[in-house]
């Protein structure tokens, strides 16, 4: 088969253009899928091996304060294998030269020997010394956002007193692998931090001796942790415990599974999108390939090559093309896995990167490829195996064109030759034409996700920040206050208007099912915080019922008028219930909301507030943060300019290579469909198109006939392509529901605009390429081949 | 009396191109022998090369019976027919029809690769005066070299037929009766027996019999008494 092998090389050759193209949309295909799935792999294994090499635990709570003798009945629990007792206060960090607020979590160490769960990594420096007072270890995260190095001198505010300690060491936790703040949607590594000390300095500093307000327990293999925390909460409920959490729901593992499931979704939506559209791609081309050599194909059977022979080589060509589409595919994605690999990890804090690369992923990506390109191939394939010799000898017998529909609605005056032949040359071919539609329409879809995240996330901070949350600062208070605090923080200059809130943890029962939840009082009329609708408007906030998230409302599976059991996990722990009074529309976490008076009358414990809401004056919000700060009774502040500023800092960098990513990928495909479109449509009618030159065409009106088909297609294609966008979208936004976040299937009209533009520029530029062909046009040597 | 090598009977075939319906033969009878040269001729349309090709498998009769030695042709399934050409049968077409993006010599191989006692494609190229131009692609040779490299594919591998449709149809005369000379060369050489179609009346000088066929029939055959060599015709 040698000689038959050497035509299979030059025909592939002779096509090298329209292969290429194929090569890079399948690369593209295999590339995105690896990626995801290297990234994902990579990821989940070094996530294993952190969590089984230090130790992170199975279940988690926390308790007011807790004697450590209570240790003892914890550690009894059949099933624990460990038990971890720490004190966990809040801080203040204050750092020379950034004037935002810091806040942060301080956590015990033991003062002796190593911490039984949860151990930390040492990325630098060292542990502090047994019993030392003022030596800190400090989480990677903001160490690195604010370049601190071990020697380092750090200020802390915990319980209202101020401290200073020096940095001895920096470290990772398998506990904050994803360190963000409760409550927060986006990590802010520059405004939370995560810090530890010894043991007896943290007591010390926070009022805990010979106490704990933080349990993490390690599991016996084989034991379910509903049954252990069936039994840990009744053991802290004395001491304040707001019930008992198994690993799933700890929040940096939670964060990691959701943003795990998204790789997930990308790892699906992509490559089935890629190789759709390279399978689409090889169909056109060995359909063309095999069309112009009917010939050679009758030649070869006449000398006797069986169908199966044909069929076989045609076969190896497709697969030289899926093979060459393979080996870029791999190494792009092992690039861009490598790639993504470290953009993850500078959000997520893993000591190491495990790459892995599986040979089932890869060898799975190439059969999956090869699947599609014979699916794509397979019809051209059969063509030419099934043509009988005889018939292969002969000229094809002209096609079969008719008038269209449109040409009998129009005056024929409308409608001049070059057009009707452009009509009836799409109604003749028209899966053909629809493919080709469908074709770019992917790539307009491709596009739209790599554009969507943007503008989900916009939308989300919009909704979050300029529609429901308005303040400019929010304090929470280490208890709950009486309204006379709000008058204090009136009091000071710059504050423009307070407005106070209650907060309280809370479980909701509905049935067998149960959240933890906070709870929120808002005032009534409240102009900072408001709740919002479906269609953002502001909800009235019931006074005998309660406001759920609407993902909560679905978790609980209640409805508007459904009683929901109120457990409070903090004070008076009173227990009540009420019906839901409707839903809200929130994109981050979830939450219960009702009107803060009804609140307080429901928990007994007189006009409380947790929470104080401040507008204040631009030019003094650094003073009355610093003035705020340093109040006893204020256990931290925030800023709404911060978390937004945080927002767009961390995002942009990631959103900016996405959109890269995903414009090029999409420029990509849309180029591939339109140029091997008007390639192919070329080469069919490069006969009739010369003939129509040598009857006194211009170069201009024989281009029009080829580029009025793919001006029309592509037309087409856009509005297809608005749909299928929006369609992906939905897709991947179904993959990304959590009680974390759910972010909206929302599309900006830019964006409509932005894939518009790139779909026009690649047909542009297969347009001109055409033309370049066309005025290339030789005459005398078209009419003198065979076709 | 020479042995027959194929016979047909009643040979008919309809077939559609596009949305027309034709009758390219309406019941044909025919014998030919070992060794002999035979030429079609006919106008356009007259049914030859669908003759041709219903003799060398390429095609099978709407109806009646074609035999090549002990094998039935007319009722092979493909794989039967695909083996028939494979082993027996050489084929020349009018547009030479060969692989553009292969050489002459390889072109040849093409064919020798799969047969059971070829000629070396060489051998087979120098014997239709192509040694030279081994490694010459297609669109390098003139039409009369493309012919005479198509007719050393299909003599490479030894064929007892040699089935040729309009091998000077695009060929001018000097040209031509080259191709001829080594069509008639291969016949005496390798005792080929060898159908020519043509609707040149001159060519049908070099046969041993003409046979005359017109819409789909059979209108009269001549056995040439005297035939002429290749060189001694001119058009």
């Amino acid at each position: 088969m040698r000689s038959l092998n050497r035509k299979l090389l030059r025909d592939l050759w002779h096509v090298r253009s329209q292969v290429l193209a194929i090569v890079l949309v399948m690369g593209s295909g295999i590339a995105t899928y690896l990626m995801s799935v290297a990234t994902l792999d990579s990821l989940t294994a070094t996530r294993a091996r952190f969590y089984r090499e230090y130790a992170f635990a199975d279940v988690f709570a926390t308790a007011k304060r807790a004697p450590l003798a209570v240790g003892a009945e914890i550690t009894a629990i059949p099933g624990v294998a460990a038990v971890d007792l720490t004190v966990q206060a809040p801080m203040r960090i204050r750092l020379e030269g950034f004037a935002d607020p810091v806040r942060g979590l301080l956590i015990s160490l033991p003062d002796e020997g190593s911490k039984p769960l949860n151990r930390l990594y040492l990325r630098a420096g060292r542990m502090p010394q047994p019993w030392a007072q003022q030596e800190l270890v400090l989480g990677e995260a903001f160490a690195t956002a604010h370049g601190i190095a071990p020697g380092g001198r750090l200020t802390a505010v915990v319980a209202g007193r101020m401290q200073d300690f020096e940095v001895v060491g920096i470290a990772i936790s398998p506990e904050y692998v994803y360190q963000i703040q409760p409550g927060a949607a986006f990590p802010d590594f520059e405004r939370y931090a995560v810090a530890w000390i010894g043991r007896r300095a943290l007591e010390a500093a926070f009022g805990m001796d010979g106490a704990f307000n933080s349990v993490a327990l390690s599991l016996a293999p084989g034991t379910p942790p509903a049954r252990v925390i069936e039994r840990l909460d009744p053991i802290l409920e004395p001491w304040g415990g707001l019930g008992a959490i198994a690993r799933e729901d700890q929040l940096s593992h939670k964060f990691l599974s959701a943003e795990f499931g998204q790789l997930k979704t990308m790892a699906t939506v992509f490559p089935v999108v890629f190789l759709s559209v390279a399978a689409f791609l090889l169909n056109v081309v060995f359909g063309r390939l095999i069309a112009t050599q009917r010939d050679q194909i009758a030649i070869l059977k006449a000398f006797g090559y069986g169908n199966g022979a044909i069929g076989r080589h045609y076969a190896a060509m497709a697969g030289i093309v899926v093979g060459l589409g393979a080996l870029a595919g791999i190494a792009g994605g092992a690039w861009l896995g490598h790639l993504l690999g470290r953009l993850y990890m500078s959000f997520y804090r893993f000591p190491w990167l495990d790459f892995v690369l599986a040979p089932a992923s890869v060898a799975s990506a190439v059969a999956i490829t090869l699947l599609a390109a014979l699916s794509g191939a397979a019809f051209a394939l059969l063509r030419a195996a099934r043509l009988p010799p005889a018939e292969a000898m002969r000229p094809e017998a002209p096609p079969r064109y008719r008038a269209t529909t449109l040409e009998h609605w129009l005056p024929r005056r409308w409608l001049d030759q070059p057009t009707r032949m452009i009509l009836r040359q799409l109604s003749r071919r028209p899966l053909k034409a629809l493919a080709t539609v469908l074709g770019i329409a992917l790539a307009s879809g491709v596009l739209t996700i790599g554009l969507f995240q943007e503008d989900a996330l916009n939308y989300m901070v919009d909704q979050q920040f300029a529609l429901a949350q308005r303040n400019d600062l929010s304090v929470s208070f280490v208890e709950p206050r009486g309204r006379d605090a709000l008058a204090e923080i009136a009091a000071i200059p710059g504050v423009l208007a307070v407005e106070g809130t209650r907060s309280v943890g809370v479980r909701l029962r509905a049935g067998p099912r149960s959240v933890l939840v906070h709870l929120d009082g808002l005032p009534a009329g409240s102009r900072m915080k408001r709740v919002l609708d479906t269609r953002n408007r502001p909800r009235v906030l019931p006074t005998g019922g309660l406001l759920l998230t609407e993902y909560l409302a679905r978790i609980l599976d209640v409805r508007r008028g459904d009683g929901v059991e109120v457990e409070q996990l903090q004070g008076a722990r009173r227990h009540f219930e009420l019906p839901v009074d409707g839903t809200v529309q929130e994109f981050i976490g979830i939450n219960a909301y009702m009107e803060l008076d009804a609140l307080n009358r429901a928990l007994g414990e007189g006009e409380r507030v947790s929470h104080a809401l401040l507008l204040v004056d631009p030019r003094q919000t650094n003073a009355i943060y610093h003035e705020l700060e340093d109040r006893p009774g204020v256990a931290s502040v925030g800023s709404r300019k911060a978390a937004i500023d945080n927002f767009y800092q961390t995002m942009a960098e990631s959103l900016l290579i996405f959109t890269f990513i995903a414009t090029l990928l999409a420029g990509l495909i849309a180029f591939g469909v339109l140029y091997n479109t008007a390639r192919i449509a070329l080469g069919e009618r490069g006969r009739e198109l010369a003939s129509l030159r040598v009857l006194g065409f211009t170069r201009g009106e024989v281009a029009y006939i080829l580029i009025g088909e793919l001006a029309l297609l592509t037309l087409a294609a856009i509005p297809v392509g608005w749909l299928v966008g929006a369609a992906l979208a939905r897709v991947i936004v179904a993959g990304l529901q959590s009680e974390l976040y759910r972010v909206p299937a929302y599309l900006s009209t830019q964006t409509f605009a932005s894939t518009t533009l790139v779909i026009l520029l690649a047909a542009l530029a297969s347009a001109l390429i055409v033309v370049w062909r066309v005025r290339h046009l030789d005459l005398v040597e078209v009419l003198k081949t065979r076709e | 009396m020479p042995e027959t090598v194929f016979s047909a009977r009643g040979l008919t075939k309809v077939y559609r191109t596009g949305e027309v319906e034709i009758h390219a033969l309406r019941g044909v009878d025919l014998d030919l022998y070992a060794g002999e040269f035979v030429v079609l001729l006919g106008p356009s349309g007259s049914g030859k090369s669908t003759l041709l090709n219903v003799l060398g498998g390429l095609d099978v009769p709407s109806a009646g019976r074609v035999r090549y030695r002990d094998h039935d042709l007319s009722t092979a399934d493909e794989e039967s027919l695909t083996r028939f050409r494979r082993e027996h049968v050489g084929f020349v077409f009018q547009f030479y029809n060969l692989i553009p993006s292969l050489t002459a010599r390889e072109n040849v191989e093409v064919v020798t690769e799969i047969a059971e006692h070829p000629l070396p494609a060489a051998q087979a190229l120098a014997m239709v005066g192509l040694g030279d131009r081994l490694d010459a692609f297609p669109a390098q040779l003139s039409g009369g070299q493309q012919q005479r490299v198509a007719i050393a594919r299909a003599i490479a591998k030894q064929p007892e037929v040699l089935l040729c449709d309009e091998p000077t149809g695009a060929l001018d005369s000097e040209t031509g009766v080259r191709v001829l000379e080594a069509l008639s060369d291969v016949n005496q050489r390798l005792g080929t027996t060898t159908v020519v179609i043509t609707h040149n009346a001159g060519i049908a000088a070099m046969a041993h019999r003409v046979i005359h066929l017109q819409d789909g029939r059979i209108v009269g055959v001549e056995v040439n008494p005297q035939r002429r060599a290749a060189g001694e015709i001119s058009w």
